[in-house]
């Protein structure tokens, strides 16, 4: 397909690889933010191919892993209620919460859907007036405009039966929540590309200001990803903390305005806590008050039975950037994708599922 | 979750500001996405697809900058030899 195939051209991907290596006069440590590129990542064997050159940390991109459990468990009540049908993405219905997963309230009669999009959600609260259809939205400033535009729809046809429980997070207030904490190792970041191309790059120039760490704004193909690593190592060995664009086809400095406004007009920024990271300030999204008739937790009475997290999952460590999967003692023992303990072991952008699924795979040097 | 493809816009079916719908090919598979994020896109322009809604115009001139940038790369593969010489 065009504007991919390019990007996963092994030629191009070789002549990155020995780039990066000329580049770095030493060793460095990057984190990659967003789950897709750590799966792109693993995938295609680069961080083998790197190994002693540049660390690569993954980040906390992964908005399935990083919901609380506190949401999961109410969600999975919402779907146990007389009358009420809950939706949200495949991946999300897989993550055990404190008393098991939205498929498994399933198993016991609960009534869960998984659908492709919130539009999708919408459309069966359309089709089936008679339920309460509760939308479980999760997802970064990508996925947001997609659930802003289904409020509006949802209000423009007038439905009273479609409501969201909303855990929409944003990604830099926790970047600045990781560079605060004691141990962290990072030293420049690969910003998420598809975050960026609603959000701009520009807001990223405060954060550079701030912390004198490089930000680039990277693509998710494997010549994408050697791109931004190669600028980020260049911004390192020349001790210029500045924020670079390698992702020009898709990411502008503004973003996307359109999309931009579609938020701001559906919801306000809030503090929200993250699965492994805690409380972040600035960290999330709510509804605004003109479209509170659209918030589960108004018009269902809030879950109030505390979480009980697995201390067999070490989830928020690896989510800290703090350790990598293999460490985690549960790491394909007790947790598999069959039987995950935790998100990162469920999600298509978690960390723990790539390595699982890819750990030895080298496919660049095949 | 940030998953998003490159598609091409073959035909507008509705531009309505907020239920504006086109139809998009991916590599021979064709969808409707809603198009009220880049309602400015024109049909044959390729846009960025996330859960059903297009989030951005691909910047075609950009991405062909990117890959000529790309090809001005040295084709020798040094680092082989660097790992030769750490070796011994």
């Amino acid at each position: 397909m065009k504007f991919l195939d390019e990007y996963r051209d092994p030629v191009a991907a070789r002549r990155l690889l020995a780039e990066i290596r000329r580049a770095a006069r030493r060793p460095w440590t990057l984190m990659e933010v967003c789950g897709g590129q750590t799966h792109s990542l693993l995938r295609h064997g680069i961080d083998v191919e790197l190994a002693g050159v540049v660390d690569l940390i993954h980040g906390p991109g992964c908005p399935v892993c990083v919901s609380p459990l506190e949401s999961i468990d109410f969600a999975r009540e919402l779907s146990l209620r007389e009358g009420v049908l809950l939706a949200s993405f495949g991946d999300m219905l897989r993550v055990p919460g404190s008393r098991g997963s939205l498929l498994e309230a399933r198993a016991v009669g609960g009534r869960v859907k998984p659908v492709y999009s919130p539009m999708d959600a919408v459309d069966l609260a359309r089709r089936n007036p008679d339920l309460q259809v509760v939308f479980f939205a999760v997802g970064f400033e990508t996925t947001t405009p997609t659930t802003a535009l289904a409020v509006r729809q949802a209000k423009a046809l007038g439905l009273r039966n479609f409501s969201l429980l909303v855990a929409h997070v944003r990604v830099l207030p926790a970047m600045e929540a990781l560079v605060e904490s004691a141990d962290c190792r990072v030293q420049g970041f690969l910003a998420a590309g598809h975050v960026c191309a609603v959000t701009g790059c520009k807001e990223y120039a405060p954060f550079v200001e701030r912390y004198r760490l490089p930000v680039v704004v990277t693509g998710f193909e494997p010549v994408d990803l050697l791109q931004g690593i190669l600028q980020c190592v260049r911004l390192l060995e020349s001790g210029r903390p500045e924020v670079v664009n390698c992702y020009r086809r898709t990411a502008r400095d503004a973003g996307n305005p359109t999309a931009q406004r579609l938020v701001g007009e559906v919801f306000e920024v809030c503090d929200r806590p993250w699965r492994g990271l805690g409380m972040i300030p600035r960290g999330g999204l709510k509804l605004r008050p003109e479209f509170q008739q659209f918030d589960a937790e108004v018009r269902f009475c809030g879950a109030t039975v505390p979480a009980i997290e697995d201390h067999e999952c070490h989830s928020g460590a690896v989510l800290a950037g703090r350790i990598k999967p293999k460490a985690c003692p549960s790491f394909g023992t007790s947790c598999t994708p069959d039987r995950p303990l935790g998100a990162p072991m469920v999600s298509s952008e978690g960390a723990c599922a790539a390595y699982y699924r890819y750990a030895g795979a080298n496919h660049l040097s095949g | 979750m940030c998953l998003a493809i490159p598609g091409k816009v073959v035909r507008w079916i509705d531009s309505d500001p907020l239920l504006g719908v086109a139809e998009v090919e991916f590599g021979g598979v064709t969808r409707r996405c809603l198009m009220a994020c880049v309602p400015e896109a024109s049909e044959g322009d390729y846009v960025v697809v996330h859960a059903g809604v297009a989030i951005a115009i691909v910047d075609a001139e950009e991405a062909a900058r990117v890959l000529a940038e790309l090809a001005s790369l040295p084709e020798k593969v040094e680092w082989l030899e660097r790992d030769e010489e750490e070796t011994q």
